[in-house]
């Protein structure tokens, strides 16, 4: 049977290139009991997911049909991954940050309730990468997000109706809130944005019950503003010292030094351990913060219940191109050198898979993904990033050829992983920039960069792509490219399929090990967001995912920019002059299940 | 085809040595509202909400225009004021593009400046008491050669950082669709 829609269009090929060489081994580590329900953007406390479901699967997801939409209103990007639980489904849109939820008992899903938190219209003018939300939290209850203007808000999961919310970001300053949060025990763990209008990081556990902050962790200061007591053991020399957080710093950087925490936190219950990245340093320009900039663009582990670090490791010390550290951590318990490991794994923004153990950060191994020219790898005995200087940005001098760029080898997108084939899914860009240096100037509420960027294709021209990733060989098993960044999340499921969605709208299923495209449905926008899968209170498997184009590269269509100016969406101009005649903004959720 | 406007005021003719670019501009705030532009006859009736009545003329934003200096120091000041840092270099990114024919408060130079001066609802800060009179008038210049408003010879002709947009001086003339608000036009063979 032939298929129009299983066809790969012009712009994606998929290809097992000699010298990947990575393979499939089932894991037999543990994995968190699917509920079949999506409660946290994440699926389970580890990071993977990973769905059980496999109603769906290789041999009948070519008859995916669309079951039912809806309507956000709002045509900015959408990286929010829907909520799935209490047999409803909460969609958190991008500012003005309306919640919805949805009826999943009946036909259509229609709307239960929509909750509607009035944030500042401020916010837009503060919020870096166009005006999106990464999702919501469902716990005993009670749905929890973060709105654009600073809040951390609780909402009654029946009724809609406030709980509590807390004002956690000052605006003023350029703090926004985009994360999705997690909640661990009585706990709502947020984390703030604005890494590059020169804020002070932080991530803060928040009561559940009436939104009262238990503890805050800053990423730069003294060491009592980072929660660094007696229980902190980090792995390398580095990192070991009294109060980094300031003297690691010029006097005073570090109060508008960055480190935000605006990505996935995952949980390690056994250990009571919850790890996140911190974001770069600000501003982008490195030449005006000399030292290490403790603690951005690492990664922290902390005690659930105190927050006091346990261990800190830096990938990029001193960073020199806005390489976050906010990168999921995916929690395995993998062999390493004949002894299961309890270990985190990260693609970080600087190019390096990395494979820690997560009991003491130890860096296991860290292998290159993608096309580099800034370093030449991570000296393991020191755990540090070992550069190229000729690529280090200068203030009034254009450096070419800066690869990977300043979003990254891979940003926010989050990857899956899958027990059946032992393997990473993971979306990344390919891409690399100019970039020359300018002075800085702080005026609090508006950027601190100090860069001019252009971004462009790396080699090959394709400027994303979906790799699977073997994480014991550390060698990639297929890759399929793609024109435009791969912008969205993905999903793996029992059923053996990668579903991903691509900035030009399409959303795709992919055959997990092949790569091998198995459906896909054209949908009304660029696809930014997660996608997730569910068992319905029917006994159908469903796929649901945000369609519409935003974010930082799709700000391009979300907010009309030029792109005669390569600069346009801080640096993506020139990487995405004809995203605008490929896609229109839009904001529409999408539900696939089988007929 | 180009379009010359003229423009008529209530105050007076306000005119300028003309460089053959240069357009000549009378104001006209009061003026009847049913004109062609680019050949295309407007509508009479207007919505009530964003392109209000046309400003009153200040002859600062006139005088500025006609100054290549002011404009070339509008030019620094859109990076050390950190309008790039919203604008980036005409293309936007927090803000809305500023070289290109759309704009949500107006395009004429009064609006400009009460853009930096009082900030707008949806992300603009408010710049009042941040920058002196004259530097806002500079910028207001400058923003409005990014989309090819002012006279070639006027417009910053370089850039003194790495290029990533075609010379302001370069850049071709946009027709916002409030332009057309005056009293005389004609096209220009
Ligand atoms: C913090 C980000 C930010 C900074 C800094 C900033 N702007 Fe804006 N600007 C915006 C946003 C957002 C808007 C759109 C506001 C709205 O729609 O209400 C805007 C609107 C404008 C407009 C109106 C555009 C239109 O289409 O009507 C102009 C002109 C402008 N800005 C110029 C400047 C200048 C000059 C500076 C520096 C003095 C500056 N901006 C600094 C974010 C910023």
């Amino acid at each position: 049977m032939l298929l129009s829609g299983c066809q790969k269009s012009a712009t994606q090929e998929v290809m097992q290139p000699a010298g990947f060489g990575g393979v499939m081994h089932p894991y037999s580590g543990p994995m968190e009991k699917d509920d079949e329900e999506w409660v946290r953007a994440t699926k389970d406390y580890a990071n993977t997911r990973y769905s059980a479901l496999d109603q769906i699967n290789t041999s009948n997801v070519a008859n995916l049909k669309v079951a039912w939409t809806f309507n956000t209103g709002v045509a900015r990007g959408q990286e929010a991954a829907p909520i799935i639980a209490n047999n409803t489904m909460y969609v958190v849109a991008p500012w003005p940050n309306k919640l919805f939820a949805l009826d999943l008992t009946k036909p259509g899903a229609p709307l239960k309730w929509s909750y509607d938190p009035n944030p500042s219209p401020a916010a837009k003018g503060e919020a870096c990468c166009d005006l999106v939300n990464r999702g919501a939290v469902y716990a005993d209850g009670k749905v929890f997000y973060n709105t654009l203007d600073g809040y951390t808000v609780a909402v009654n999961a029946d009724s809609g109706k406030l709980a509590w919310r807390t004002r956690m970001g000052n605006l003023a300053l350029g703090e926004t809130m985009t994360m999705a949060p997690m909640v661990v025990k009585d706990k709502v763990l947020v984390g703030d944005s604005g890494g590059e209008f020169g804020v002070r990081g932080w991530v803060a556990a928040l009561n559940t019950k009436d939104g009262k902050v238990v503890w805050q962790a800053y990423s730069t200061g003294p060491d009592k503003d980072v929660l660094i007591g007696d229980r902190f053991k980090p792995f390398y020399d580095g990192d070991k010292g009294q109060d980094l957080g300031v003297k690691t710093w010029p006097p005073d950087a570090w109060r508008i030094g960055g480190g935000t925490a605006w990505g996935f936190m995952a949980y390690d219950p056994a250990q009571n351990l919850v790890y996140y990245g911190t974001a770069n340093p600000g501003p982008w320009n490195p030449e005006v913060r000399p030292g290490t900039n403790k603690w951005t663009s690492g990664v922290f582990a902390r005690d659930a219940d105190t927050g006091q670090a346990v261990w800190f490791y830096q990938m990029s010390p001193h960073d020199l191109y806005d390489w976050d550290g906010i990168n999921e951590n995916v929690l395995l318990d993998l062999p390493v050198q004949g002894q299961t490991r309890k270990v985190l794994i990260r693609a970080d923004r600087n190019g390096y898979l990395y494979v820690i153990d997560r009991t003491t950060g130890q860096v296991l191994s860290a292998t290159s993904y993608v096309y580099t020219t800034t370093t030449t790898g991570v000296d393991l005995k020191t755990g540090e990033l070992q550069r190229v200087p000729e690529k280090e940005p200068k203030t009034g001098q254009e450096i070419r050829n800066i690869c990977p760029v300043a979003p990254g080898a891979k940003d926010w997108q989050p990857m899956s992983f899958s027990p059946r084939t032992g393997l990473l899914y993971v979306p990344h860009e390919n891409m690399c920039m100019d970039e020359e240096g300018v002075t800085p100037n702080y005026i609090a509420g508006t950027p601190y960069v100090g860069a001019n960027v252009r971004y462009y294709a790396g080699p090959g021209g394709n400027e994303g792509e979906l790799m699977a990733w073997d994480p014991l060989s550390g060698k990639k098993v297929w890759t399929v490219t793609d024109k435009y960044p791969m912008w969205s999340g993905t999903v793996v499921t029992a059923g053996d399929v990668v579903f991903y969605g691509t900035m030009d709208g399409w959303f795709r299923a992919a055959d997990a090990r092949t790569g091998k495209t198995l459906w896909q449905f054209k949908t009304g926008s660029g696809i930014v967001g997660q996608p997730v899968t569910y068992r319905g209170p029917d006994g159908k498997q469903y796929v649901a995912i945000l369609s519409g184009i935003g974010g930082w590269p799709g700000a391009i269509v979300s907010n009309n920019l030029d792109t005669r100016d390569d600069t346009a969406a801080n640096g993506w101009g020139s990487a995405l002059r004809d995203l605008k005649n490929v896609t229109q903004a839009g904001g529409t959720l999408y539900v696939f299940s089988l007929p | 085809m180009k379009t010359e406007l003229a423009w008529v005021t209530l105050a007076g003719v306000l005119m300028w040595a003309g460089g053959c670019k240069r357009e000549q501009r009378v104001f006209d705030p009061g003026a009847a509202q049913s004109q062609i532009a680019n050949g295309v006859v407007l509508n009479e009736v207007h919505a009530g909400a964003e392109h209000l009545q046309e400003p009153s003329p200040s002859p600062s934003g006139t005088k500025y225009e006609q100054s290549a200096y002011a404009v070339g120091e509008g030019k620094r000041l859109f990076e050390s004021y950190n309008c790039s840092g919203c604008h980036q270099h005409g293309g936007g990114g927090i803000g809305p593009a500023l070289m290109d024919a759309e704009w949500i408060y107006g395009s004429h130079p009064e609006q400009i400046y009460s853009d930096i001066v009082q900030g707008r609802p949806n992300g603009m800060p408010s710049f009042a008491g941040k920058i002196p009179e004259y530097q806002v008038w500079e910028l207001v210049a400058y923003v409005r050669s990014m989309s090819g408003q002012l006279p070639e010879d006027v417009a910053p002709s370089r850039s003194d950082e790495m290029a990533v947009t075609q010379a302001e001086q370069a850049h071709p003339k946009e027709h916002p669709p409030d332009e057309s608000q005056h009293n005389v036009q004609r096209g220009k063979q």
